[in-house]
């Protein structure tokens, strides 16, 4: 029992990094992920091809590819330029290719819930004099959030699996730590397990928690 | 001068023309009811005062003003609306709904603002509503909440979209109270309405709208009560049961 107990607190020692990477990847994803989604409702067309374009590219490629393009791929390609480009430490690639992830997932996600809102809202707000862009941020996106806050959970869980291929790229997150452990001790199976249990100790009480919100939320609807 | 000056308005949604020309005037302190059938095209004119939309042709003066793109957002600030599905912004409490404009778009402090928010709400009857969020109000308390927020912005015109028709009956009396009142206080106002009671007893000026055309256009006597144009005495034949 106790070579599991150490796989699981081998792999614990690689939450921090996984959390940490996640934590900054979903908040550069939000942020990017609303520029995008407004990008597609402007009139500029070239705007809303570049945003399509963009939402196309990462959808339809593998994150382990694109982490692997821009840890190791883009320093290469600058250095053959003549530059002497390296990254400071590679998690700082790590984070970015998951934040243009989610922020690719989750312009879809905010642009359905600014989509949500009631046509009469942003008629009301524009007849009151307000701006586009003021009515957006008053009155159209708080309501686009609390329509997609469950989806945006969801995106959150799903970046927290997915950090799992950024040990191919030398950040020592979850499953890299248990990787090493069973290099050295040839504990597969612990390892492993270990490895499985870390992830479920950040998703579960994550899911559960989106579960409580959307049940407490369809039930203050049917009240209203 | 005309509060409100429509000239040559014309609105097409693709092929379909729904304004052919309109051309009407609104007199400061005046009550224009605008009646006829579902898809006359009365709701798009008032539509269209305000730019909620874009007109085809034509002109649209506010206090003798042209309104463009540029200025819209200004004039907009002149004109209250009132819609038929109330749109109060459901995210915020009653309160906040009505300080929401002054302090955002007139930048009023927001004490000021609250303090005239509570006095449009006691106007309204509304005075102990005012930490409720528009969900716990019904349709008609909703209503009246929506015509204070316009007030708060100062408006020199009121705009109202069919205020009545999504109430319940019951409701529909203690909101044209409220409008009857801003009415007598010399309010410009422009209704588009199905009641005709509404109509007689407050109007200045109705017009008949059928087709994209004004049919027939007087005094409330003249137009609904003793009507010259057939389509005219068809449509209140069938509403004045």
């Amino acid at each position: 029992m106790g070579v599991y107990l150490k796989g699981f607190l081998i792999a614990c020692k690689g939450i921090p990094t996984t959390v940490w990477v996640s934590i900054v990847a979903i908040v550069l994803g939000a942020a990017l992920g609303l520029l995008l989604a407004l990008r597609s409702q402007t009139r500029s067309k070239v705007l809303r091809v570049i945003a399509k374009l963009y939402v196309d590219v990462v959808r339809g490629t593998p994150m382990l590819v694109q982490a692997l393009i821009m840890a190791y791929g883009v320093p290469q390609l600058l250095q053959s330029m003549g530059s002497d480009f390296k990254w400071a430490n590679l998690v700082i690639p790590a984070v970015i290719v998951c934040g243009l992830n989610s922020a690719a997932y989750l312009s879809e996600v905010i642009r359905s819930g600014i989509q949500a809102v009631d046509k009469g809202q942003m008629e009301a707000a524009r007849s009151l004099g307000m701006s586009r862009g003021m009515a957006m941020r008053l009155i159209i996106i708080p309501q686009a959030i609390r329509i997609i806050l469950p989806a945006f959970a969801n995106e959150f869980v799903t970046l927290i699996k997915e950090t799992s291929v950024l040990g191919y790229v030398g950040v020592v997150e979850i499953l890299r730590r248990g990787q090493l452990w069973n290099a050295s001790s040839f504990e597969t199976f612990p390892a492993y397990i270990g490895v499985a249990l870390a992830y479920m100790l950040l998703t579960i009480p994550l899911s559960k928690a989106i579960n409580g919100y959307e049940r407490k939320r369809a039930r203050k609807e049917a009240a209203a | 001068m005309s509060m409100i000056e429509v000239k040559g308005l014309v609105k097409s949604f693709g092929d379909l023309e729904v304004l052919k020309g309109i051309d009407q005037n609104v007199d400061e302190g005046e009550v224009l009811c605008i009646v006829g059938p579902s898809g006359s095209g009365k709701s798009t004119m008032l539509r269209c005062i305000n730019r909620l939309e874009e007109p085809t042709g034509g002109e649209i003066y506010i206090d003798g003003e042209l309104i463009t793109e540029k200025n819209l957002d200004r004039i907009r600030t002149k004109m209250g609306m009132v819609f038929q599905q109330f749109n109060l912004f459901p995210h915020m409490s009653v309160l906040d709904n009505l300080t929401c404009g002054p302090i955002n778009v007139k930048k009023e402090n927001k004490a000021d603002a609250e303090k005239k928010a509570l006095d449009l709400l006691a106007r309204v009857g509304l005075a102990d509503k005012a930490d409720q969020f528009p969900r716990n109000l019904s349709g008609g308390q909703q209503q009246r909440v929506a015509i204070a927020r316009a007030l708060a912005m100062d408006p020199e015109v009121m705009l109202f979209d069919e205020p009545t028709s999504a109430l319940d009956p019951e409701m529909v009396g203690e909101v044209l109270d409220v409008m009857k009142t801003l009415a007598r206080e010399g309010m410009t106002m422009v209704v588009v309405t199905h009641e005709m009671g509404f109509a007689k007893e407050v109007a200045d000026k109705v017009i008949f709208m059928d087709g994209g055309y004004i049919v027939e256009q007087g005094t409330p006597e003249e137009v609904l009560s003793n009507p010259q144009m057939d389509r005219t005495k068809d449509f209140l034949s069938k509403v004045l049961v």
